[in-house]
């Protein structure tokens, strides 16, 4: 569904991801795990079309997409929720929502919001409160939702425990498994390794810019090299 | 009732400076750049008009519309010739590409019609109507119930429909815009084309006011505009308004109680004691940094 065939990216002289390869399949859910600055959120923003890569090729449902612009991307039913949620603050939770499905020219726009808020039913209650007053969590919500609003086939999620309570993450992770047991397909980028492995088919492990372990998630998590760097 | 004169008088002239500042705020709220060429596109607006009327003489409002939709479309083609280039460069050079733009439409339009100040074409009956015992003219109160018309769509626009939702998505975060699917490209043009055909309303309101024109006319009124934003707090349009009407306001209590010679003085004092005292403006938000 999502190839991704030697990536190189570059911020000015800094090589940021060097030649990273990695596919997605349909249905699957994928974890990218890593510490800070292993490149993790390069990677999704050169598939979103957020950067530009020096090299390489990405591809979605056999399309190449590495050159189309942002905008053009998430027409192809391929969303982000990026790190760090980036909801619009001075919108109402519902206009955030509304963006969210802002290619889509279809007549079920409503009944998906109807869905979202049955899923996330605190953001129901907050509709018209701006979303900049929510908390933390509802926030990721706010995030999540926003990108279900464009109905992907594919969902990217960046970092969506961030910050986040114990509780609320566990609460997220299976909202998440949720979400891909409806069919969308989901490419998670993590730092809570043993978090994302535990509801992952399959995990590529990033250091620097390199992929050095991928495999089952289930292996990855039994790598002597993975459990010495990141699940202590 | 010189007093409700004067403020009647001043709420007239700070509507048109309220057009002009809508300009400024809303282009600063979405490109993150002062387009310090925006009081030329004014006054390109009143020469379209003029040329229209006075020399094709086709009927005033086909003037209108035209100076409307020539002034949008050259709000567009600067933003794409001179500022989309830049886009990922420093503010200073995007500022003094602004001023460069500026002195460049300045140029053309002293060398297409001199530097004499031409006769604006009377666009509606001279007179006046009592308000109060106040006496108005037609042309300031239209310029009154236009800004307020203009104003009011324009945030009907911006609160209500999904394009005005977008833009403002496209304010707070570029790049979540664009996960969105929004053309931020688009979104930018759009903005220019607004606040640049509500300029030429502005610089047809300046022409039936002063009845002359001359192609400096842009500078003076595009810097006290910018003011009224900044007092206002720039990137918010309500407060381009407020702004503008103080402006106006001020200027014309100043010129009938004090001394016509002190309201560019007074109108720069505003300025710096804004800056000291509440530096992002009347309504404006304090941006935190992003690091």
């Amino acid at each position: 569904m999502l190839k991704v065939d030697h990536l190189n990216v570059y911020y000015g002289v800094i090589h940021a991801i060097k030649n990273v390869s990695f596919e997605v399949n349909q249905g699957e859910i994928v974890a990218l795990i890593g510490a800070n600055g292993a490149g993790k959120t390069s990677i999704m923003h050169a598939v979103s079309g957020l950067v530009k890569p020096k090299s390489g090729i990405i591809s979605f449902m056999g399309e190449d997409i590495t050159k189309l612009h942002a905008h053009k991307i998430i027409a192809r039913k391929l969303a982000q929720v990026p790190e760090g949620r980036r909801i619009f603050a001075q919108l109402t939770v519902q206009d955030n929502l509304e963006m969210g499905a802002y290619l889509r020219t279809d007549n079920k726009i409503n009944e998906d919001l109807e869905k979202v808020y049955q899923r996330f039913p605190r953001l129901k209650e907050r509709r018209n409160q701006l979303a900049g007053t929510l908390s933390g969590g509802e926030q990721q919500m706010l995030a999540m939702g926003r990108a279900l609003m464009s109905k992907p086939t594919l969902l990217l999620l960046d970092e969506p425990s961030m910050g986040l309570s114990p509780i609320l993450v566990n609460e997220i992770f299976d909202i998440i498994k949720s979400i891909n047991k409806d069919g969308v397909t989901v490419l998670l980028v993590e730092q809570n390794a043993n978090k994302a492995l535990s509801i992952a088919d399959r995990a590529y492990v990033l250091e620097t810019g390199n992929v050095i372990v991928s495999g089952k998630a289930a292996d990855v998590a039994n790598d002597s090299k993975v459990r010495e760097a990141y699940l202590g | 009732m010189e007093f409700l004169t004067q403020i009647i008088n001043g709420l007239s002239t700070g509507g048109m400076y309220a057009l002009v500042a809508i300009g400024y705020t809303m282009v600063y709220g979405i490109a993150k750049m002062i387009n310090f060429a925006h009081g030329e596109i004014i006054m390109v607006g009143a020469y379209l008009a003029y040329v229209m009327t006075s020399i094709v003489k086709v009927p005033i409002i086909v003037s209108v519309l035209v100076a409307i939709a020539g002034c949008a479309l050259l709000g567009v083609v600067t933003e794409k010739v001179a500022y989309k280039p830049l886009r990922n460069s420093g503010s200073l050079a995007v500022l003094i590409t602004a001023i460069g733009v500026s002195y460049l439409l300045q140029n053309l339009f002293l060398i297409l019609f001199g530097s004499a100040a031409r006769t604006f074409p009377q666009f509606m009956p001279s007179g006046t109507v009592s308000l109060f015992g106040a006496h108005i003219t037609y042309v300031a109160l239209l310029s009154l119930v236009l800004t307020f018309i203009c104003t009011g769509l324009l945030l009907l626009f911006i609160n209500k429909t999904k394009l005005g939702k977008a833009m403002r998505a496209v304010s707070e975060d570029r790049g979540a815009a664009e996960l969105m699917g929004i053309n931020v490209n688009t979104t930018i043009s759009l903005t220019f084309a607004i606040g640049s055909g509500l300029g030429a309303i502005a610089g047809i309101i300046y022409g039936m006011s002063y009845s002359l024109i001359n192609p400096y006319l842009g500078a003076m009124l595009g810097i006290k505009a910018f003011i009224a934003a900044v007092l206002g707090g720039i990137g918010s349009i309500q407060g381009a308004m407020v702004g503008g009407l103080i402006i106006g306001v001020a200027e014309a209590f100043t010129i009938s109680y004090i001394s016509s010679a002190f309201s560019d003085a007074v109108v720069f004092g505003i300025l710096i004691f804004i800056l000291l005292v509440k530096p992002a403006g009347l309504f404006g938000q304090n941006m935190r940094e992003k690091v």
